[in-house]
C-alpha cells in the first residue's frame, strides 16, 4: 500500500477506481507530480499560506482546466476513504464511548451501594470501583484509539521549525518601549522608590523558606536511643505477658518481646522491637569473652543461652525475623540480609553492612528478663550522623 | 397381594446391596487391621510401643538410626522429641523422607493412621516430650482472633505471610503454606518446632493462645476473594508478577497497535 511508505502526502492516495479527471483531483495530486513534490522541500505548515509560487501554478492545469480559478489545496482530506468502513468505525466508537459512560454511571452507583463499613464490603466496593473505573478509562482510551486509526486520515506532516530569535526590528522596538517605560516610571530616577520597594519585597520572598522549620524539628539524638532501659521488662509481645528463662526454656525458641509500657506505643516499637532466642548450650559462639570487635567485649548480655536482637533490619529498617532454629539465620525477607544468631547477629549475605544490635539483658528479682540498658549503639538503617559502622 | 410383592421388591434389593457393603467393609477392615497393624484396639501400651518399634526399624531408622540417636549430617536425633513430633512429620506425609533433605514438603500419608499412632507412642516411651494434644487441646471455640492475629503477626507472620500462605527462608528453604494443615497440625508445629521453624512451647504461648492463632489462621481461610482470584494470598510477589507479565505485555502490544502504521479501511 502506498501509505506504508514513509513520508507520504494527504494526496498520495490513489483509489484504484478513480480516474485521474474524476472530481476528487481537485482535492488530490496525481502520483507522479506528488513524486515531483517530494524532491521539492519540506511540506507546509498546517494553516500557513501556501510557500512556493511554484506549487500554485502546479495546481492550475491539472483536473477542471485552466478555465477554473485554482482549487484550494487541502492538507488533510475531509471525508475518510472507505465511507461503508467508516460508519462501521464511528458504531464501534459511539459503542466504546456509552461504554465508558454506563461504567462510569455504575462508577458513581457503587460507591453509594456498596459501603466500607466492613472488611468484607469494603472489598465488594473495591472491587466494585476499580472495576468500573477501569472499564471506564478503557472505553474512552479504545473508543478513541479506533477513532483515531479508523476515521482520521493517516497523514505525516512536517513542521517547518522557525528561528527562535525575533527579527532585529521587534527587538530594537521592545527595546524602546522598555527604556521609554523605565523612564516614564521614573523608576530610574527616584532611587528611593526602588530601593523601599525592593526592602519591601525580600522579606516576602523569604516567608517561605521560613515556613520549612514546620518540617522540624531535627531529630538530634532520637535516632540514637530507644525507650529501653536498665530494668524494663522484656513482654511477649501480642499476650504482653513478662517473660522467666525458665518459661522460654525450649532451644530452637524464638518471640517477639516489646518494651513493658510500650506495648501499644507504635512509634516507640518502631525502633524498641526485639527478638529473643534460646539456644542449646554451646551453640552461640559469640559470648562474653571470645566477641570479634576490638574493644567490644560482651558482658553478660546473653540470660541463660537466651540472646535478645533488634528486630529492626540494619539495611533500611525492616522487620528481620525469619529465624531457622536448624541453621541460626536471621532473615530480614525485604532484601535478604541474613545474619547469623549464633555469633553476634554479622552479616553473612545480603545489603546490610551492621550486625543487628543486641539488647542487654538480665534478670530482675521475679526471675523475670529485664533489660540491663538500652541498646550500646543505634539501631535500624543508617543515618548521616550516626558515624562509623560498629 | 402382587402389588405388594412388587412394591417390596426394591426395598429388599436395597437392603441386599446395603448388607452386601456392610459385609464387604468389615471384610475389608478385618483384612487390613491384619496386615497393617499388629496391635489391634484394646490391646495394652507395651505391645503398641514395641510395634511402632518394629515399623520404626523399617522406615526410619535407616536414617535416624537403630536407637533413633540420630546420625550427623543425616537425620537428627528423636530421643526427646515427643510423640507429638512423629504425628507432625508422619502425620503430614513429610516423614518417612524420601532422601535426606533440608525441605519435606507436605505429602500422602505413607503410613495408616494407627502405625502413626504407634510409631508415636514408641517415640515418646524413648524420652517423653511433648505429647499429641487431644481434640479438646486444640478447639476453638470461644477463641479471641484478635489476640490470635496479633500474635501471629508478631512471630509467624514473617516466614508464613500473614495469610498463612507461605514464604521463602534461606538457601531455598521456605515455611510451607499453612492452608491444609489440621488445627492438630499447627499446634503440634508450635509445639516441637519442625525443621527450620523456631519452638514455642507451652510456657512461652500458652495452649489458649495457641488456640487463638489457630481460630485466626482457620478463619482467614474463609475470607472471601471479591475479585474472583486470590492469587495465592503471597501478597506484592504474585500481584507484581501478574502486572510484569500480564498487564505489561498488555500495555505493550497496545502501544504497538496504537502506533501501527494502518491504511485506508477495507481496501
Amino acid at each position: 500500500m502506498s501509505d506504508s511508505t514513509a513520508g507520504h502526502r494527504p494526496g498520495d492516495h490513489e483509489p484504484s477506481g478513480h480516474e485521474p479527471d474524476d472530481l476528487m483531483a481537485g482535492l488530490s495530486h496525481s502520483g507522479g507530480q506528488d513524486d515531483d513534490a517530494h524532491d521539492a522541500g519540506p511540506h507546509r505548515v498546517i494553516g500557513t499560506p501556501s510557500p512556493a509560487t511554484s506549487r500554485s501554478l502546479l495546481g492550475g492545469p491539472e483536473g477542471n482546466g485552466a478555465g477554473q480559478p485554482p482549487a484550494v489545496q487541502r492538507e488533510l482530506p475531509s471525508e475518510p476513504d472507505d465511507p461503508v468502513g467508516a460508519k462501521r468505525a464511528e458504531r464501534i466508537v459511539a459503542a466504546c464511548f456509552l461504554i465508558a459512560m454506563f461504567a462510569g454511571l455504575a462508577f458513581i452507583a457503587a460507591y453509594f451501594i456498596f459501603g466500607v463499613h466492613t472488611v468484607t464490603a469494603t472489598q465488594h466496593s473495591n472491587l466494585a470501583l476499580g472495576s468500573t473505573m477501569a472499564l471506564a478509562f478503557i472505553g474512552l482510551g479504545v473508543g478513541a484509539v479506533i477513532w483515531v486509526r479508523r476515521l482520521m486520515p493517516n497523514v505525516e506532516l512536517t513542521e517547518q521549525r522557525h528561528p527562535l530569535r525575533s527579527e532585529a526590528a521587534d527587538r530594537a522596538a521592545f527595546k524602546q518601549t522598555f527604556e521609554e517605560g523605565a523612564d516614564a516610571s521614573q523608576f530610574i530616577k527616584r532611587p528611593i522608590l526602588r530601593r523601599t520597594l525592593i526592602a519591601a519585597t525580600v522579606p516576602v520572598a523569604v516567608a517561605p523558606i521560613i515556613l520549612l522549620r514546620d518540617l522540624g524539628p531535627l531529630p538530634g539524638t532520637k535516632l540514637d536511643h530507644t525507650v529501653w532501659r536498665k530494668g524494663l521488662r522484656l513482654l511477649n509481645y501480642g499476650a504482653n505477658t513478662p517473660i522467666r528463662p525458665a518459661d522460654f526454656s525450649s532451644p530452637g525458641g524464638m518471640i517477639t518481646v516489646v518494651p513493658d509500657g510500650y506495648q501499644d506505643n507504635f512509634d516507640a516499637l518502631a525502633k524498641a522491637a526485639v527478638i529473643i532466642i534460646k539456644f542449646a548450650p554451646g551453640q552461640v559462639v559469640y559470648t562474653t569473652n571470645n566477641h570479634p570487635v576490638p574493644g567490644k567485649t560482651v558482658q553478660n548480655w546473653t540470660v541463660d543461652n537466651i540472646v535478645a536482637y533488634s528486630k529492626i533490619c540494619t539495611h533500611v529498617g525492616c522487620p528481620a525475623a525469619l529465624y531457622e532454629q536448624t541453621t541460626h539465620h536471621i532473615l530480614c525477607p525485604c532484601h535478604q540480609s541474613t545474619f547469623d544468631a549464633t555469633r553476634g547477629a554479622q552479616v553473612i549475605f545480603g545489603p546490610a553492612t551492621r550486625p543487628l544490635p543486641q539488647l542487654p539483658m538480665t534478670v530482675d528479682a521475679q526471675g523475670y528478663l529485664v533489660a540491663r540498658s538500652d541498646f550500646t549503639e543505634p539501631v535500624g538503617p543508617s543515618f548521616w550522623e550516626r558515624g562509623p559502622s560498629i | 397381594m402382587s402389588s405388594t410383592t412388587v412394591r417390596r421388591r426394591p426395598v429388599t434389593g436395597y437392603a441386599v446391596v446395603l448388607v452386601g457393603l456392610l459385609v464387604a467393609g468389615l471384610s475389608y477392615a478385618v483384612i487390613t487391621q491384619g496386615t497393617a497393624s499388629a496391635a489391634p484396639r484394646g490391646v495394652s501400651q507395651q505391645a503398641q510401643i514395641a510395634h511402632g518399634r518394629e515399623i520404626f526399624l523399617q522406615e526410619c531408622a535407616s536414617c535416624h538410626g537403630i536407637f533413633a540417636q540420630g546420625v550427623p549430617g543425616i537425620a537428627p536425633s528423636l530421643i526427646g522429641v515427643g510423640a507429638a513430633a512423629v504425628d507432625f512429620q508422619v502425620g503430614t506425609g513429610r516423614m518417612p523422607a524420601k532422601q535426606p533433605d533440608a525441605e519435606n514438603p507436605r505429602r500422602a500419608l505413607l503410613l495408616h493412621p494407627r502405625q502413626i499412632r504407634d510409631l508415636a507412642d514408641y517415640i515418646q516411651s524413648l524420652g517423653g516430650g511433648p505429647t499429641i494434644p487431644t481434640r479438646a487441646e486444640v478447639s476453638q471455640v470461644g477463641s479471641d482472633y484478635g489476640l490470635g492475629q496479633q500474635l501471629f503477626t508478631a512471630d509467624c507472620a514473617q516466614c508464613h505471610n500473614f495469610d498463612g500462605a507461605s514464604g521463602a527462608l534461606t538457601y531455598g528453604k521456605y515455611a510451607p503454606p499453612l492452608t491444609k494443615s489440621t488445627p492438630t497440625q499447627i499446634f503440634e508445629a508450635m509445639l516441637t518446632g519442625p525443621e527450620a521453624m523456631p519452638v514455642f512451647n507451652n510456657t512461652t504461648i500458652t495452649p489458649q493462645q495457641k488456640r487463638d492463632i489457630i481460630a485466626y489462621i482457620v478463619q482467614t481461610r474463609t475470607e472471601p476473594n471479591p475479585g474472583g482470584f486470590s492469587l495465592g494470598r503471597i501478597g506484592p510477589v504474585t500481584e507484581g508478577l501478574v502486572v510484569f507479565l500480564g498487564l505489561l505485555l498488555f500495555m505493550v502490544l497496545m502501544a504497538l497497535w496504537i502506533t501501527a502504521k494502518h491504511g485506508k479501511a477495507h481496501e
